[in-house]
């Protein structure tokens, strides 16, 4: 779909991108996001959820045998006492904080294109956090203890060790969690509200308009609203940060070689804010063409994901290259030793796996016809994921299975629970993430409306006709771009 | 439950109700009908419209400062915790670390102040909206429900020192209302 030179003319902001194609109005953006909520259970939704809900059940059987007998049914043992489920703990997490950067971030660098998939992506965080907090939960083997994390006034009168790296992982997960439910729910109540107004039925009006707490729309409310999601955003922009800096802290305050290292935090941060964008590509391609979004989530938002996941990925890649020469640079043998040990040892497949996913296959991204090719899109964002997984796998698993003395060396293999317990908590975050789209806008519609050119309460006045005017006498200019892929 | 009511005067009309075409009508109407003197109104929108509030002449909202209360609450609730129970409560020496080991406690004060904030926020906003109101003589309107899809309105309430029921509706009317009403009291 070409924009025109005109059509840019009309834009309030011309000469920058029209972020939404076919040039909607109002109301056709409520439309194309409320109806699939609507509409009758597609067949295609089914074929997403009942898998789903099946790897969730396998999740339940794979708990409730693991509350029954205990850890022992799951492959680690001295000297790897962390493996799968401390692994898929920061696997989900980082998932988590791409949703956060999308929502919060971008929100506060006035980056407007994140309007189309914030809600989706948000969506994912909150599903995400929840399968993160399932694995520390249960990884502690009795379950039954397991508020023993919290400060709780108890008949032992004892408390929890607060300078530890692993309690403040308690408090930063847990407030993140619920920081994440807060923002999302806040940039619900307008949505909820619209479908609520659009209910044909009285349950749905009832359902809808509870969660809608009443909104009118009014501006008094939408001043102090857009006050409140600002500052939210605010707060959660220190907030991801600080999470993944404080879960890497879990290993890097250990004194253990191939853990213990100040580059965690921001190389942590960074290959979370990349796996969690290929989450969002993932999800997103299946949304779009499922609920036919493409003018709202149009191929120049893959564009801008994919070049962010490219950066990420390299930032990565150079935290790879920085960990093997402070190794050698250090003169620490147990250190030099982990790392050689990594890329050669027996777990050098898993490394070779993480290096070739995380670090190579993301350069596809330097060309645009790959940023812009849903297929490879999809592919890449699968790829990512699986090597992000194995960069956690290798962080924690190669750097306990080498003890400080030979006698004390292992290998992990995990078992079938391990691995049931994996795939449970994805049937989890799929299944969240079904009830969600099949249930809520997901797309934040009062947001996007506000992109449209004639959103701008100046749109088609005097001066807008005054600077059309001057533009059009000036000699010609380089046409502007258009839409990549969709001109 | 009188939480979830609006406390209004007793009137015969809640107050007028009219709709605008476009953000651009509207914005100039609110510009109009504030510079007219009106006080107790409020303009209805799918979408926060950029400069709205400045065209209705609203103050900044103090939303902020009751963040950065909360904020500071919780910072302080979180370093007191960890103070207390490390030094006064349960003081046990771990890994020869000093009992009031300050720096160790940062991650945990910050998280609390992040916490208290958010929901300072949000319950702050929802306090200054007066939320939630499941009912409003405005959602009796019929046109009103496109209030979150794509119409635009003003609404003025009865009990504004300058509302007259028709020269009211006349002066919207003359702003380039699309349909102005009357609304029936609860």
């Amino acid at each position: 779909m070409a924009q025109t030179e005109s059509e840019l003319l009309d834009n309030p902001v011309a000469g920058r991108p029209t972020l939404i194609l076919r040039s909607p109005d109002f109301h056709s953006i409520t439309e194309a996001v409320a109806e699939p909520v609507e509409r009758q259970t597609p067949i295609g939704w089914w074929l997403f959820f009942i898998p789903s809900v099946a790897l969730l059940g396998l999740l339940g059987i794979a708990v409730s045998w693991l509350f029954w007998e205990g850890i022992g049914i799951w492959g680690l043992n001295v000297p790897v006492g962390w493996a799968f489920d401390i692994t898929n703990f920061v696997f989900w997490i980082g998932i988590g904080h791409a949703g956060t950067l999308i929502s919060a971030i971008l929100f506060l660098f006035r980056q407007k294109w994140r309007t189309s998939i914030n809600r989706a992506a948000e969506a994912m965080t909150i599903f995400a956090v929840m399968c993160a907090l399932l694995f520390p939960g249960i990884h502690v083997g009795r379950v039954w203890v397991a508020y023993w994390m919290f400060p709780l006034p108890n008949q032992m009168g004892m408390w929890p060790n607060f300078r530890s790296p692993l309690l403040w992982d308690v408090f930063a997960v847990s407030v993140y969690g619920t920081v994440s439910v807060l923002f999302w729910y806040v940039g619900l109540i307008p949505d909820l509200a619209m479908m609520r107004d659009r209910a044909k039925t009285g349950a749905r009006k009832f359902a809808y308009g509870l969660f809608a707490l009443g909104w009118r729309g009014s501006v008094r409310q939408w001043h102090h609203y857009e006050s409140a999601y600002l500052v939210l955003a605010a707060l959660a922009t220190p907030l991801v940060l600080s999470v993944h800096s404080i879960v890497s802290m879990d290993f890097a305050v250990s004194l253990l070689p191939g853990w213990h290292t100040t580059i965690f935090p921001p190389y942590f941060v960074a290959g979370a804010i990349f796996s969690g964008f290929a989450m969002v590509l993932t999800l997103m391609v299946i949304c779009r063409t499922a609920f036919r979004l493409e003018h709202i989530v149009t191929l120049r938002h893959f564009d801008y994901m994919a070049k962010i996941t490219l950066v990420t990925g390299s930032m990565v890649g150079f935290a790879y290259a920085t960990e093997f020469f402070t190794a050698w640079y250090s003169g620490n043998p147990y250190e030099f030793f982990t790392f050689l040990n990594r890329a050669g040892g027996p777990y050098a497949w898993a490394y070779w796996i993480m290096v070739s996913c995380n670090v190579l296959s993301p350069q596809v991204f330097w060309f645009k016809k790959a940023r812009t090719s849903i297929p490879i899109l999809f592919v890449m964002s699968i790829i990512i994921n699986i090597g992000m997984w194995f960069e956690r796998y290798v962080i924690i698993v190669t750097s306990l299975h080498r003890d400080f003395l030979p006698s004390a060396w292992g290998y992990f293999t995990p078992t079938i629970w391990d691995v049931a317990c994996l795939l449970g908590s994805f049937g989890l975050f799929f299944t969240m993430f079904c009830l969600f789209v099949r249930f809520l806008p997901m797309v934040a519609t009062a947001e996007v409306k506000t992109v449209l050119p004639q959103a701008d309460p100046h749109y088609g006045s005097a001066p807008e006709r005054e600077i059309k005017e001057h533009r059009a006498a000036l000699p010609a200019r380089r046409a502007p771009e258009p839409a990549p892929g969709e001109a | 439950m009188p939480l979830l009511r609006p406390q209004l005067p007793k009137a015969p009309h809640y107050g007028i109700l009219a709709e605008f075409a476009t953000p651009a009508d509207l914005y100039h109407a609110c510009e109009r009908v504030r510079d007219a003197g009106f006080t107790r109104w409020d303009a209805h929108t799918p979408f926060p419209v950029h400069g709205l509030e400045g065209a209705m002449g609203l103050r900044r909202s103090p939303l902020p400062w009751i963040v950065l209360g909360a904020g500071l609450t919780g910072a302080a609730v979180g370093f007191v915790l960890q103070w207390w129970v490390h030094a006064s409560a349960y003081p046990l020496v771990i890994s020869g670390k000093p009992y009031f080991a300050w720096p160790a406690m940062i991650p945990i004060t910050f998280e609390l102040g992040v916490l208290f904030a958010a929901f300072g926020a949000v319950l702050g906003m929802l306090g200054l909206n007066r939320l939630p109101m499941h009912h409003h003589p405005l959602f009796k309107s019929k046109v009103f429900e496109r209030v979150t899809d794509d119409a635009f309105f003003i609404s003025i309430e009865s009990w504004d020192p300058r509302f007259d029921p028709s020269a009211t509706g006349t002066l919207l009317e003359s702003l380039g209302a699309r349909s102005v009403a009357l609304l029936e009291s609860e």
